[in-house]
């Protein structure tokens, strides 16, 4: 059985703009994938531990030294739109 | 009241390290906007974090400094959201396993002093900065957004208090405790104005004696001491009105609106936030181990605690040891030097918080640059107890001393502010003025014995105030007695 | 015979033989190139005047004793998703048209140390999800050896590039099979080192804990003479290991003899051709005639393999893809809020198999199923490899077919995105444990296309991993080439 899921919730999630028609599309094929997908269902994990590192090292760190930054010019000569050394973007509808 | 209000607190601290927290680019502040950027912390394709080791370090003394338990293995999660300003659209931080949980704060509010829960204190990366043009410098009705990523992937401690606190002032003088402390490690500039520490606050209110918790309300935007606890007082009143009003209470985030002095609902998202957090996989999970624990415990400077009980254990009073722990770090280290030098310790705890903390004050001196040295302060408090000067006269030998002019007995000799202790000295003036005031002497004698101060009046303006007064009366009374 | 036409090590030979200088290199191949290009597309960015700059620099260098290497004068090619100072890097994606970045990737600078010269960026499924290359925003590559088939991906551009000789050697990245896979398809030897091995930083992420660059080669000596030159600690990536590197040679020349190797059970049987059964069928006789102990291996959990992978990489993938968001770089479409502007944008630069997987990822880690699906793959994960270690308990190295199939025809799998992922089934666990996998060209199917041996080997055992592939390689002695280089 395909699995039904909230398409247009996971879309406004992700920051998606998409069309009724492109939705249902997607909500079929997801579907059909995470049915295969939930396959990872049928096996008994108790007690596993989620997998880390293959390697299996910690404290990976650096030391607190300056290093230097991008050019400015660099930088922003990659960007959309950018005013007075600041990127530019239109007003957000709400807060973070 | 039946209603009892509930308050936690977060705090986000911003670190004072060199580098930021993934990434090599200066921690620096008031720069032209985006000149601190890197691949990392601009979040260009590719690039990837690497935990700062000092931020790490600092982050467990907060830990340990609010006797937190340090988790001996912890990871970092991705917070999943999408806003202009946080780079990567998602925000590397700690979910589960932060680096310190479990600890407290003490604060003493009218002299009660109370233990509030710290449930956890987690690191994450600040997000850049945001200007908003046109309609008031708010989100709302804006032109355009202006963004500056200077500020992104800034090391950020997050402390969250349990909701132990149980009034505006309280939450206050929580904030101002905590803020102290991080500021004494070192670890941050702490400073509200600047944005280096910030507060928000979770309210609700309950009716007294019950266990349930209320509706919590998110209250953002207090940009200072004063305006936390007007806020808090505003919203616990707000919420009371509320419900006593027969109304119901909406879990949301409001703002302060410090010129019109109440929280406003921000316009609600469409359902809540659901941050998606998994474990950062660009990141291996950090173990700090006992050995570690114990280095950073022995690079900690002195706490407050610790150095209240140390002050206490010499001898010095809880209320005068309570000011001498905040006092400015140049006089705590006259306290040392002067203790280390024989004075009293209690006597010098005195001179510093009664006299010589007001005495910076006043004239604007820097605590640094006062002139007092801990031995001359030993000195000081060694003639008074010698009784070779008055305790006026040595509150001015002392601003002698701090301007420089000398050691205190340099001081009082110039100033003429000697007492005169030479026994035979002040016999023979006593003799004098027993002499003049005969009357006074037969009044004493039939039975008047409070024609002693009268005498001992006579006796200071004879030696130009010089005489100790106690030795004098002393002395009278046993020529008196004599005969 | 063209110049394009020597194997690395052959080309090193004869720069230093004097035969030839490396502009006379760099030349042939950018020759061979412009040949086969139009229907190749296996590039979307030749550096003509950086590549010659280079080559010239290298003679320089070269004729006044200044030796970089092997790799010295050597034109290789590079997967657009691996950053490149000042060239165009788009994944192959519309979100990036445009796009340079300000920086080199760690494996791309190594290279460069090392004298190598860079061709151009080489075509790929979209932000490396695919098996097919058919998921390009700018056209499919097409297989040299049969230009109505595809092949293979996500590194298709790489893998045609060096089959066609249009590159001496290439970098790819392997999150799924995505080296192996193309190489299989396109009779060339395409390796995934152990995860850690490389440095990702300067690769453009898609699944963080599952990607690895690797190298795309004709013969297993020049891949270990790309891996040398790349591999090795990276202060820049904090999951790069940083313990000692094998030395990747020092089993070499050993042969088989007393090797155990385990043929896994599960990759085999409906959906694998006849053809290709057989081809990997003779490898094992022939390793065995050479004293290799052979026998079947089974690891159950490899049939759920596909499943976790299809979750816990779309999951990485969808919050990687996020900083893609027409704020700092690459597309803007415009809107009148900032939640607009990125919401079109991404829908309009993003193509539909990387949308799906955005899609697929955020459902898999959203509140209320990440337990059952993100979650879970995850612990499954942890049983994959409890599955591996288990099985090299009784074997020394693993071995099955590439993949299932040859290459198949362009479209042939555009319509159903679940066959197309079927065709990474054999090479996603050794993703998802992290242990090195390489992919040795063995023969040619009845239709003339090419056929991949794959073999595994535990987490840092690159030197067991190439002694065992160096065997299949001289026992298979495969030389063909495709008909594009045929003069």
């Amino acid at each position: 059985m395909p699995i039904d899921i909230d398409i247009s919730h996971v879309a406004r999630l992700a920051r998606l703009a998409l069309d009724d028609e492109q939705l249902e599309r997607y909500r079929r094929q997801l579907g059909v994938i995470l049915e295969h997908a939930a396959r990872v269902q049928a096996l008994d994990t108790e007690g596993v531990e989620p997998t880390g590192h293959p390697l299996g090292f910690t404290n990976a760190f650096r030391d607190d030294q300056v290093r230097p930054s991008l050019e400015r010019d660099v930088v922003l000569a990659e960007a959309p739109d950018h005013r007075d050394g600041y990127f530019v973007v239109p007003p957000a509808l709400e807060g973070p | 009241m039946t209603w009892e209000p509930v308050i936690g607190i977060e705090v986000h601290v911003e670190l004072r390290t060199d580098s930021k927290m993934f990434c090599g680019c200066a921690v620096s502040f008031g720069e032209e906007p985006n000149v601190n950027v890197c691949p990392v912390c601009l979040g260009l394709p590719g690039s990837l974090p690497v935990p700062n080791r000092r931020a790490i370090e600092w982050i467990t003394e907060i830990g340990l400094a609010l006797n937190c338990q340090i988790s001996p293995v912890s990871v970092f999660h991705r917070k999943n959201y999408f806003y202009a300003d946080l780079p990567k659209n998602y925000q590397i931080s700690q979910y589960d396993v932060p680096v310190a949980h479990d600890g407290w704060l003490e604060i003493t509010v009218d002299g009660e002093t109370r233990r509030i829960g710290i449930e956890r204190a987690h690191m994450e990366e600040d997000t850049g900065k945001s200007i908003h043009l046109g309609g008031g410098g708010r989100i709302h009705s804006a032109e355009a957004t202006l963004l500056d990523f200077n500020r992104a992937g800034v090391p950020l401690v997050e402390v969250v208090s349990r909701p132990d606190l149980r009034s505006a002032v309280e939450a206050r003088v929580y904030a101002q405790e905590l803020r102290a402390l991080v500021a004494e490690l070192g670890v941050s500039d702490a400073r509200l104005e600047e944005g280096s520490i910030r507060f928000d606050a979770n309210v609700s209110v309950r009716r007294r004696g019950t266990d349930e918790f209320g509706t919590k309300v998110e209250i953002k935007n207090m940009n200072s001491f004063r305006s936390l606890e007007r806020a808090i007082d505003f919203e616990i009143r707000r919420q009371v009105d509320v419900l006593d009003g027969g109304g119901e209470l909406v879990q949301e985030t409001r703002h302060w609106d410090e010129e019109a002095g109440v929280t406003r609902g921000m316009r609600t998202k469409e359902g809540s936030s659901d941050y998606r957090y998994f474990t950062e996989p660009d990141l291996v999970p950090m173990v700090i181990d006992d050995a570690w624990q114990a280095e950073i415990r022995a690079a900690m400077p002195e706490l407050p605690a610790d150095r209240r009980a140390r002050y206490l254990s010499l001898g010095v009073d809880p209320q005068t040891a309570g000011a001498l722990v905040g006092a400015p770090p140049a006089f705590r280290r006259l306290f040392d030097e002067a203790v280390d030098a024989g004075a009293d310790a209690k006597a010098a705890a005195n001179w510093i918080t009664g006299e010589l903390v007001a005495w910076a004050r006043r004239e604007e001196v820097d605590p640094a640059e006062v002139a007092v040295t801990g031995a001359g302060l030993a000195e000081l408090v060694a003639m008074v107890a010698a009784a070779e000067l008055s305790a006026s006269a040595a509150k001015d030998v002392l601003d002698g001393m701090a301007r420089g002019e000398g050691s205190a007995r340099e001081v009082a000799e110039r100033r003429d502010l000697l007492q005169i202790t030479d026994r035979g000295a002040l016999e023979a003036v006593v003799d004098e003025v027993l002499a003049e005031h005969p009357d006074a002497v037969e009044r004493y004698r039939s039975g008047e014995a409070k024609v002693v101060g009268f005498l001992v009046g006579q006796v200071m303006r004879a030696s130009g105030g010089k005489a100790d007064p106690r030795a004098v009366n002393e002395l009278i009374r046993s020529k008196l007695d004599e005969t | 015979m063209s110049l394009a036409d020597l194997t690395i090590a052959e080309a090193a030979k004869g720069l230093r033989r004097g035969a030839f200088g490396a502009r006379e290199l760099i030349d042939a191949v950018l020759e061979r190139a412009a040949k086969t290009e139009a229907e190749l597309h296996a590039y979307l960015t030749i550096d003509h005047e950086g590549a010659r700059e280079a080559a010239a620099r290298a003679d320089e260098e070269l004729a006044s004793g200044v030796d970089r290497g092997p790799l010295h004068g050597i034109p290789v090619a590079l997967k657009d998703n691996l950053c490149t100072e000042g060239l165009e890097t788009t994944c192959a994606s519309q979100i990036l048209a445009g796009y340079h970045p300000p920086y080199d990737a760690t494996a791309v600078r190594k290279l460069r140390e090392a004298g190598a010269i860079p061709v151009g960026k080489t075509n790929l499924d979209e932000f490396a999800m695919g098996s097919s290359t058919e998921n390009s925003a700018y056209g499919p590559t097409r297989n040299p050896w049969d230009t109505d088939r595809v092949p293979g991906g996500s590194s298709g551009g790489s893998a045609a590039a060096v089959a066609a000789g249009s590159a001496l050697g290439a970098l790819g990245s392997d999150t799924g099979g995505s080296i192996r896979q193309p190489a299989a398809l396109c009779g060339l030897v395409g390796m995934k080192p152990t995860y850690g091995l490389v440095s990702r930083y300067g690769l453009v992420a898609f699944a963080s804990s599952l990607d690895q660059i690797g190298p795309i080669t004709r013969t297993v000596e020049d891949a270990i003479l790309l891996l040398e030159a790349i591999a090795g600690h990276d202060p820049a990536d904090a999951t790069s290991w940083a313990g000692e590197l094998p030395d990747f040679r020092s089993e070499l020349g050993r042969g088989v003899e007393g090797l155990r190797i385990g043929i896994v059970e599960e990759l085999s049987g409906d959906g694998y051709e006849p053809a290709v059964l057989a081809a990997v069928d003779a490898m094992v006789s022939s390793l065995e005639a050479e004293g290799a102990r052979v026998q079947e291996v089974s690891l159950p959990t490899f049939d759920v393999a596909l499943s976790a992978y299809y979750l816990i990489a779309p999951a990485e993938a969808s919050a990687n893809l996020a900083r893609f968001d027409g704020v700092r770089y690459g597309l803007r479409v415009p809107g009148a809020t900032t939640e607009e502007m990125m919401a079109r944008t991404r829908a309009e630069g993003f193509g539909p198999e990387v949308i799906r997987r955005i899609l697929l990822g955020t459902y898999a880690l959203s509140a209320g199923y990440y337990d059952a699906f993100y979650g879970q793959a995850h612990r499954v994960r942890t049983l994959i490899t409890r599955d591996f270690a288990r099985a090299y308990e009784q074997v020394d190295v693993l071995v099955s077919p590439t993949s299932p199939t040859v290459a198949f025809p362009v479209g042939a799998r555009t319509e159903d995105p679940l066959a197309m992922y079927l065709s990474d089934i054999c090479t996603i666990p050794s993703n998802l444990a992290g242990h090195p996998a390489i992919s040795i060209p063995i023969g040619l199917d009845p239709a003339g296309l090419p056929i991949g041996f794959q073999v595994m080997a535990p987490a840092l055992s690159e030197p067991l991993l190439f002694r065992v592939a160096a065997e299949v390689e001289r026992l298979a002695s495969f030389d063909a080439r495709p008909e594009v280089v045929t003069p």
